[in-house]
């Protein structure tokens, strides 16, 4: 990434193209190439948590939940009061609107980063990914015994707002963000965290900071998925954000490569259409995927999309 | 008073099933340092054994229901010793992570061949115990409920000779202090690790059993919920530590059963994991856990 804005750029571009050809192209594959784009920067954002500061996290579907709901929860009952009750489809204050509600979102879930954040100062390795399931489960939890939001039944009459333009440029400043940040300066220390937490407070960082803000960082860009998500299929249910929907994310990670952001962009790109290309054999999909996963821990850890030489580091 | 007693039963028949799985959780993470997740599959399979061996069995008998246990925890032994061979053993020496991720995969690969299998709706769990309603000083309870605890118990106490009155119990306590040490002394960690897979597992088949007896219905993502729960209940005791496993299993069901009676019975699946969190931040080794410290 030598010009990091102009991939940016690129990105945008192609958003706006996309977008102006909306029209053109098949609904079906408008709504894979949303889908697309809602897991990629799930899986971007998982992969600054887990991959590149080395927190094991499995409740990353809980955050995404956060988002969701709080994103949907600005643009019913904060929107009408906003900008009316019949605004013009696609207009300007629609999409500013809906720009508040993904922030708002990503700020919600951001908080409850903080929160999952702070008991990773004390723990590590397989305790913390049960800390952050059991908070996955615990805001599923909440979320059904919130009235206010539906309850177990969910929340229906989101608003559609979510087109391919606002995923794909979500994802690429998601990409461009995580992408900067880990190469800056600053960004290193989440690698020397990873590498070896005492060795990097040897050395004068402080680990339990760069943990706070990677988990932050990582649960702002989950949210503002989940708002995309909850504004794409119009409605949300807290068991749509459980354990297994963590999993999906935690293999996109796993699978691209702990820490390789290409290779795990071409993870989520590849575990979204694969569903869709499975369609004929639905139903030995998980199957598949279980094997994939564990077959690629026995032959391909360090992922299948990761073409440097493992670190001796990452052995740790 | 009445309903404190009636709770109090409900609460211990749910808890000695926790502590069963929590037990294989416990022995596995002190030979091997890892969550096996796949542990809340084999406690499915094990009551699906029990499903499909329950027609060979002579039907609501003690005999007969006990025939089933066993069976259930042969097949479900036998689960945990093929898993252990083909996907945890190539790993050995991996980065914990590693491990840590192939155990969800075993995981989800048995609740979806599960699904496949024996498919995806609940099954109703034939009577295999006689079923009789008893009345003591005005508690109701079913003699299924003290089959459970009873059956429980006494695997329980098994356990805890095999482990402390056994030369492989000698090995498995040596391997889970120092498996290096433990290997110069002459053990085989392959084996001891076998072993412990095999009697978790078989553990874990039996708490599927005695839960579809008290739970009659049974369906292949049913192991999720009690398989985390349990494992909450090992930290909750002390990872490590079978006595704690016990205790931290009956703690928890006698904490869940409350809530569950009282206006926040909603929260219920929620506690367990308040009480990790809570655990793991101001008392990470548990009740009768020691603290380890993280020598560089």
């Amino acid at each position: 990434m030598r010009h990091p804005f102009s991939y940016l750029l690129l990105a945008l571009v192609l958003g706006g193209v996309l977008s102006a050809l909306s029209d053109r192209i098949d609904p079906y594959h408008l709504d894979v190439l949303i889908g697309v784009g809602i897991n990629v920067v799930l899986a971007v954002s998982l992969n600054l948590i887990a991959g590149h500061t080395g927190q094991f996290s499995l409740g990353h579907a809980g955050f995404m939940a956060v988002g969701a709901y709080a994103a949907a929860a600005v643009t019913i009952f904060l929107g009408p009061h906003l900008i009316g009750d019949a605004p013009s489809p696609g207009g300007l204050a629609e999409n500013a609107l809906f720009g508040a509600a993904l922030l708002g979102g990503g700020l919600a879930a951001a908080a409850a980063g903080l929160l999952v954040g702070i008991p990773s100062l004390r723990l590590r390795g397989d305790y913390l990914a049960l800390v952050t399931l059991g908070f996955g489960e615990i805001i599923r939890v909440l979320l059904q015994n919130f009235e206010p939001l539906g309850g177990a039944l969910g929340l229906n009459g989101i608003p559609a707002y979510t087109t391919v333009f606002w995923v794909v440029a979500t994802a690429a400043a998601t990409v461009f963000t995580v992408g900067c940040l880990v190469r800056s300066t600053y960004g290193l220390g989440f690698l020397a965290v990873r590498d070896d937490e005492i060795a990097a407070s040897a050395a004068g960082l402080d680990p339990a900071r760069y943990k706070v803000v990677a988990f932050t960082a990582g649960a702002f860009f989950a949210g503002i998925a989940g708002g995309l998500f909850g504004h794409f299929k119009m409605t949300i249910t807290p068991s749509g954000f459980d354990f297994s929907r963590s999993i999906e994310i935690v293999v996109m990670v796993i699978l691209g490569g702990l820490g390789n952001t290409f290779g795990v962009i071409l993870a989520a790109v590849l575990l979204t259409l694969l569903p869709e290309l499975l369609r004929p054999v639905a139903e030995y999909r998980l199957v598949l995927y279980s094997l994939l996963l564990i077959g690629l821990m026995l032959a391909r850890p360090q992922g299948l999309f990761n073409f440097r030489p493992r670190s001796p580091a990452s052995r740790a | 008073m009445t309903e404190f007693l009636q709770q109090l039963v409900n609460g211990l028949s749910l808890g000695a099933i926790y502590a069963l799985i929590a037990l294989g959780y416990t022995m596995v993470y002190g030979v091997l340092r890892f969550i096996n997740f796949a542990h809340s599959d084999v406690f499915m399979v094990g009551a699906f054994a029990g499903l499909y061996l329950a027609p060979l069995a002579p039907a609501g008998s003690i005999l007969g229901g006990l025939l089933v246990v066993i069976g259930a925890m042969l097949a479900a032994g036998l689960l945990g010793v093929t898993i252990e061979r083909l996907a945890y053993r190539p790993l050995r020496g991996a980065p914990t992570l590693n491990v840590l991720i192939t155990a969800i995969g075993v995981s989800c690969l048995l609740q979806s061949a599960g699904q496949l299998v024996f498919g995806a709706a609940p099954r109703s769990f034939p009577v295999i115990f006689p079923a009789r309603a008893l009345s003591v000083g005005g508690l109701d309870f079913s003699s299924n409920q003290v089959v459970v605890l009873v059956v429980a118990i006494s695997l329980v106490v098994g356990l805890r000779l095999i482990v402390f009155r056994t030369r492989m119990g000698a090995a498995l306590r040596a391997v889970s202090q120092n498996p290096r040490a433990a290997r110069l002394m002459g053990i085989d960690n392959d084996v001891v690790i076998r072993f412990t897979f095999a009697l978790g597992s078989a553990l874990a088949g039996a708490g599927g059993v005695l839960y579809a007896v008290n739970y009659p219905s049974i369906d292949p993502l049913m192991g999720v919920l009690p398989g985390l729960k349990a494992f909450v209940a090992a930290i909750l005791g002390g990872i490590g530590s079978i006595p704690g496993a016990a205790l931290g299993g009956l703690l928890l069901g006698l904490v869940e059963t409350f809530v569950g009676g009282s206006q926040y019975s909603t929260y219920k699946d929620a506690i367990a994991f308040a009480l990790l969190i809570l655990f793991l931040l101001f008392r990470p080794a548990g009740l009768l856990g020691k603290t380890r410290v993280e020598k560089v």
